[in-house]
């Protein structure tokens, strides 16, 4: 973190990295030169404490939907979170001069994901029942209808516009302030901590819904409160940084592929290897094409995939399927 | 540990699959639950571990209603082995699902602890596959697959145990093996079974179902008249306990053409 912190369109030397951070955590040393002080500060340490967090989200909400809906293309996004969080920040883009009401685009693009998650439950439940197939279907039903809208109010926006939405949709933690950071870290850790308690009892949905009845699970008790607690975390998430593609999908198989598929393990270590992976593509994103910015979402993808596949080929369980 | 399904009744939509079922098994007794498909068997065992809940009726296993119980509790005296439970995802081995039997023992703070790799230990050397604990459950024959699937059932330390269809699609000698073992564990058992011959070996005592109504229930060879064969299978056939202690049954050449088999009622 501290290189990814050093290194941007202006470099800083490790040892100040660790001066400035230091003086500002403890309040001991001496300050640094003011405008480095400002780029390490208030410009480069939120931003790689978000990416981090915003990787650790997105890959524990991932394993848990994977889980949740059994199905190992399940993402983040696959409950219609990001056309939902797409559409509210589209609004306020587009038909605004930045807010709504007082709403700037990341209040906008949560409540957007809200809205869509909301609507997928209610179509996706039946008495008062989450089923996987039903729920994905509806997700995806939800989110081409969110995509409708979204695409409508693209046409009729502006080049300036077009670029911000094309920009937010493929992601970026460029805009990292400090003050996002308590609530994001608040919600990342939380459901972190709290989604790896169940742990068990998501092992346990691996083997059906009737066997996990009959080792004493309440099924559909169960997956309402997972998909309540991942969708918080994905639409937090995406509401602070757009609609990063990809690392939702891979980091829970790399991780399963290398560590096995116990959750109480395959949490807490999917959500520390995807918050090192997105701020090391958040520094590939500032640093490839210097001082322009490339979307994260365009990195996790090019980087991501080749790497994923050359693990898929090379693990000999899947051999059989 | 007892098991008592009392007058247990359950309409889906307006059609009703079970009318007013009662069945018993004594403790320790291996009982058999037979009958065509769609007369009702799984639907049995659903109500009994806590999966559907009958309109009216009551599933009392140690004399408790099971649905007075909470699931976690329930699942600690009831283990089932289900038809929906084969596959899952890769990266899973033998040892991980046996582990799954150990789910109802534990909240969500609970850790493993000896008792529970104790309990694994003992399930993974009685089912004869504690050499294959690391392998890829995606990598197992169908046998070896119910040999996992029972030995997480028996980490459960289970005192009754629900088969749905254990030795559908394995060969006849891991059939054998895989009803051997349940005989061995001694836990009272309720099986549904496919097939009359293994029911007839295995099971102390045999209940028929037929559209959704227990038709005969009793020792095997008082169930398996040539009668019961006729109406409630649509076979002629006839089974007879032979010099060596052994029930097998002898099927006619044909079928029973459909104007010799009565239909069950629909309602």
């Amino acid at each position: 973190m501290t290189v990814a912190i050093s290194i941007g369109a202006v470099t800083v030397p490790l040892d100040q990295v660790w001066g400035i951070v230091w003086h500002h955590v403890s309040g001991a040393g001496a300050p640094g030169d003011p405008v480095t002080d400002q780029i390490v500060w208030n410009f480069r340490t939120p931003r790689v404490v978000l990416a981090a967090l915003v990787g650790a989200g997105l890959a524990i909400s991932g394993v848990v939907l994977q889980a949740v809906v059994a199905n190992p293309l399940a993402d983040p996004y696959v409950l219609g979170v990001s056309s939902g969080a797409s559409l509210g920040a589209v609004l306020v883009i587009t038909l605004t001069t930045g807010t709504l009401g007082g709403i700037g685009v990341s209040s906008a693009a949560f409540l957007g994901a809200v809205a869509a998650v909301a609507l997928v439950f209610v179509l996706g439940q039946k008495g008062g029942r989450l089923a996987p197939t039903r729920l994905v279907l509806s997700g995806v039903a939800v989110g081409y209808l969110f995509l409708a809208a979204t695409s409508y109010l693209q046409l009729r926006a502006t080049p300036t516009e077009l670029r911000t939405v094309m920009f937010w949709m493929l992601g970026s933690v460029a805009g990292a302030k400090w003050d996002q950071l308590p609530i994001v870290t608040t919600v990342v850790l939380t459901t972190t901590v709290a989604l790896t308690l169940f742990g068990r009892q998501l092992n346990a949905l691996l083997v059906g819904d009737e066997s996990a009845t009959s080792l004493g699970i309440d099924v559909h008790r169960l997956r309402a409160v997972l998909l309540v607690l991942s969708s918080l975390v994905t639409g937090t998430v995406i509401a602070v940084a757009g609609g990063i593609g990809f690392v939702g999908l891979m980091i829970p198989h790399l991780v399963r592929l290398t560590t096995g598929a116990d959750h109480r393990r395959l949490l807490p270590q999917a959500a520390l290897v995807g918050a090192i992976y997105l701020v090391v593509v958040d520094l590939l994103s500032r640093t490839l094409d210097r001082p322009n910015e490339l979307p994260l979402g365009i990195l996790t993808a090019l980087f991501g995939a080749p790497f994923f596949l050359w693990l898929l080929r090379r693990n000999k369980s899947l051999d059989t399927i | 540990m007892k098991l008592r399904v009392e007058r247990v009744h359950i309409t889906l939509g307006h059609r009703p699959v079970l009318r007013d079922v009662t069945l018993e098994a004594t403790p320790g007794a291996v009982v058999g639950l037979i009958g065509p498909n769609g007369s009702g068997k799984s639907t049995v065992l659903r109500t009994i571990y806590r999966s559907l809940r009958p309109q009216r009726g009551v599933v009392r296993v140690d004399g408790d209603d099971v649905w007075s119980l909470s699931a976690r509790s329930a699942a600690r005296r009831t283990a089932a082995v289900l038809q929906d439970a084969g596959g899952g995802p890769t990266g899973v081995c033998v040892s991980d699902v046996v582990a799954l039997g150990r789910t109802p023992h534990h909240g969500l703070l609970g850790r493993d602890g000896a008792d529970d790799h104790q309990a694994v230990d003992e399930a993974l050397d009685l089912c004869g596959i504690r050499h294959m604990a690391e392998r890829d459950v995606t990598s197992l024959s169908g046998g070896e697959r119910q040999r996992v699937l029972l030995a997480r059932a028996l980490a459960q330390q289970p005192r009754l145990l629900v088969l749905d269809e254990l030795t559908n699609h394995l060969d006849i000698r891991a059939r054998f093996e895989l009803l051997d073992l349940i005989r061995s564990t001694g836990i009272t058992t309720l099986a549904v079974l496919h097939d009359l011959d293994l029911a007839a070996r295995l099971c102390d005592q045999l209940v028929a179902l037929h559209a959704g109504e227990v038709v005969a229930a009793g020792a095997v060879l008082d169930v398996l008249t040539p009668g019961l064969l006729r109406d409630v299978f649509g076979v002629a056939a006839t089974a007879s306990r032979h010099a060596d202690g052994v029930v097998r049954i002898t099927y006619g050449a044909q079928p029973l053409s459909l104007d010799q088999v009565p239909q069950p009622t629909v309602g």
